[in-house]
């Protein structure tokens, strides 16, 4: 049984020479058979085994990752979370999310570091004017928080943006979301993943799907991996980039294409940004993180990709709208960039439900910006898995809504992307 | 960046291009295709780990489609043809 992390214990170790920690979680071998296998350890995955668990006592559960958990996009986002999304659907489910990260280190006994500094979403045209009051009207509708400031407004909430009128990117506003933020990626990783094991999920890492089993009937059956065939009636494809690949293996095909999105970070400096800042019409985004790097990122490469690297052109195009909004940036020092493989979906929004293989769910699409809704995409996963139905939350984030024509078109309509 | 040989203008950098998306995908007949088959023309793809043939318009240079084959895990790219060629 692990110990339960408190100011008081880490006193206690510190005096003790901090000899006395012991490892977060379980290495376990993988059982044959489960009730209930999840492909994909990441931050998803790993949330919807924790909810299986403490919320519907399906606990007989296996997290199947090909890695290490984490070492995908869970762990390779610019960790920024808001819920400020145009459509109904889109705000109920962010939303919800929004508010279990309010409890969350609590629920899980761990610091995630969810910091509600704040964000802001420039509008730098007319269009982008009307978009963004529009938001934020349908927003005050959903019982999100939003709020309306202009270029002063914006000035006075972040001193650092020019707003000068001659300015390439001139600022006439901006859409705020005060309880939006930022938060530790790894410690939402590593803290599901040990709430998860506390209830007695296995996660397996270092093994790789490599097919899928289905029975004489077509139902799913289990999976083989590099570590041995592990069968369960029921299982779930949590694999965001990947999330095509383990499709095919099932004989089904998704309205998915796999991208690279690239972010960076600067040199550590002093504390300068207390906010997010997000500019969808230059596409550019930062935050500072607690090490006092500037955390950046852009759009996706154009291209579809299976490469955790991207193009230099893209982080050029990203860096000169930053230097335009911040002038001050124009010295700093870029220390390090990457990519991770983003799940992009025809209508920005994600799939969580049945796919065409009875007892096998997924959940993906989460493109550009599923790190914020790890835990409620997590949340809904496990109730559909466990009831056999949907939540009134993820039900029209349905694989049919694509014959149907119901999308929920989040590309045209909100602030896209993270 | 990917470079990308252009059979009229030669190996030119990538940010001459506009991406086009899979070349692969073929409109179904309008006549006698089902909900399920237009479907999947607007939104399945394959969206393969490996060879992808895919369309890019040289945008900054001839102007023309090109047919593209690319490895993406590897970004290497293979045949290059004109997208008029292809088709037939
Ligand atoms: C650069 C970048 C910046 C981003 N910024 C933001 C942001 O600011 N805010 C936001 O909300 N979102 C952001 N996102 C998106 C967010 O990271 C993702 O939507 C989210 O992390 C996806 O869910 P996940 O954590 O479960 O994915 P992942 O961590 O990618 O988990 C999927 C796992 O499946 C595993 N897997 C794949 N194939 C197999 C197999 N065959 N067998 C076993 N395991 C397999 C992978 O190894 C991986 O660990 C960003 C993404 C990137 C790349
Ligand atoms: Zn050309």
């Amino acid at each position: 049984m692990q110990d339960r992390f408190s100011a008081g214990r880490i006193l206690r170790e510190a005096l003790g020479g901090n000899a006395g920690w012991r490892p977060w979680r379980r290495n376990p071998e993988p059982k044959p058979r489960y009730d209930v296998i999840i492909v994909g350890g990441g931050g998803h995955g790993l949330a919807t085994a924790y909810y299986l668990a403490k919320l519907h006592g399906i606990a007989n559960v296996a997290v199947i990752e090909k890695g290490w958990i984490g070492g995908g996009n869970a762990g390779r986002n610019t960790t920024i979370v808001r819920s400020n999304y145009l459509w109904d659907e889109s705000a109920a489910i962010y939303e919800h999310g929004l508010k279990l990260w309010e409890g969350l280190s609590a629920d899980l006994n761990i610091n995630v570091m969810f910091s509600q500094r704040g964000v802001l979403n420039l509008a730098h045209t007319l269009h982008d004017v009307r978009e963004g009051m529009r938001r934020v009207n349908a927003n005050q509708l959903n019982g999100v928080d939003a709020e309306w400031l202009d270029a002063p407004g914006v000035k006075a909430f972040c001193p650092l943006i020019d707003i000068s009128a001659d300015a390439r990117w001139p600022v006439l506003g901006a859409t705020l979301q005060r309880r939006g933020g930022t938060a530790r990626h790894d410690a939402v990783v590593w803290g599901y993943a040990r709430a998860a094991d506390r209830l007695g999920v296995d996660i397996i890492e270092n093994a790789e799907v490599t097919a899928i089993l289905r029975d004489g009937q077509g139902r799913f059956d289990g999976v083989e991996t590099t570590r041995g065939t592990i069968k369960a009636r029921t299982g779930a494809l949590v694999a965001a980039g990947h999330s095509s690949i383990l499709a095919a293996m099932a004989g089904f095909r998704l309205p998915i294409e796999s991208h690279p999105l690239q972010a960076l970070v600067s040199e550590p400096l002093k504390r300068l940004l207390d906010c997010v800042v997000m500019s969808n019409q230059v596409h550019v985004y930062v935050s500072q993180s607690d090490k006092g790097e500037l955390v950046m990122g852009a759009g996706i490469d154009a291209y579809t990709s299976y490469t955790q690297r991207g193009a230099l052109h893209v982080i050029e195009d990203q860096m000169a709208a930053a230097c335009a909004l911040f002038p001050m940036f124009s010295r700093v020092r870029v220390m390090r960039t990457w990519a991770g493989i983003v799940d992009v979906c025809p209508d920005a929004s994600p799939i969580i439900g049945a796919t065409p293989v009875p007892g096998l769910y997924i959940n993906c699409g989460w493109g550009t910006g599923g790190f914020k809704a790890t835990p409620s995409s997590g949340w809904t996963l496990a109730h559909t898995i466990a009831t056999g139905a949907p939540h009134p939350l993820n039900a029209p984030f349905a694989l049919k809504r694509f014959e149907t024509g119901a999308l929920i078109d989040e590309h045209g309509a909100a602030a896209v992307a993270h | 960046m990917l470079l990308i040989p252009c059979p009229h203008c030669g190996v030119r950098p990538e940010t001459e291009f506009v991406y086009g998306g899979d070349a692969t995908v073929r409109r179904p007949d309008p006549k006698t295709a089902s909900l399920d088959a237009w479907a999947a023309y607007i939104y399945e793809r394959d969206n393969p780990k490996g060879p992808h043939t895919e369309l890019w318009l040289h945008a900054s240079g001839c102007h023309s489609w090109l047919v593209v084959e690319r490895d993406t895990v590897t970004h290497a790219i293979g045949q290059v043809r004109q997208a008029r060629d292809a088709a037939s």
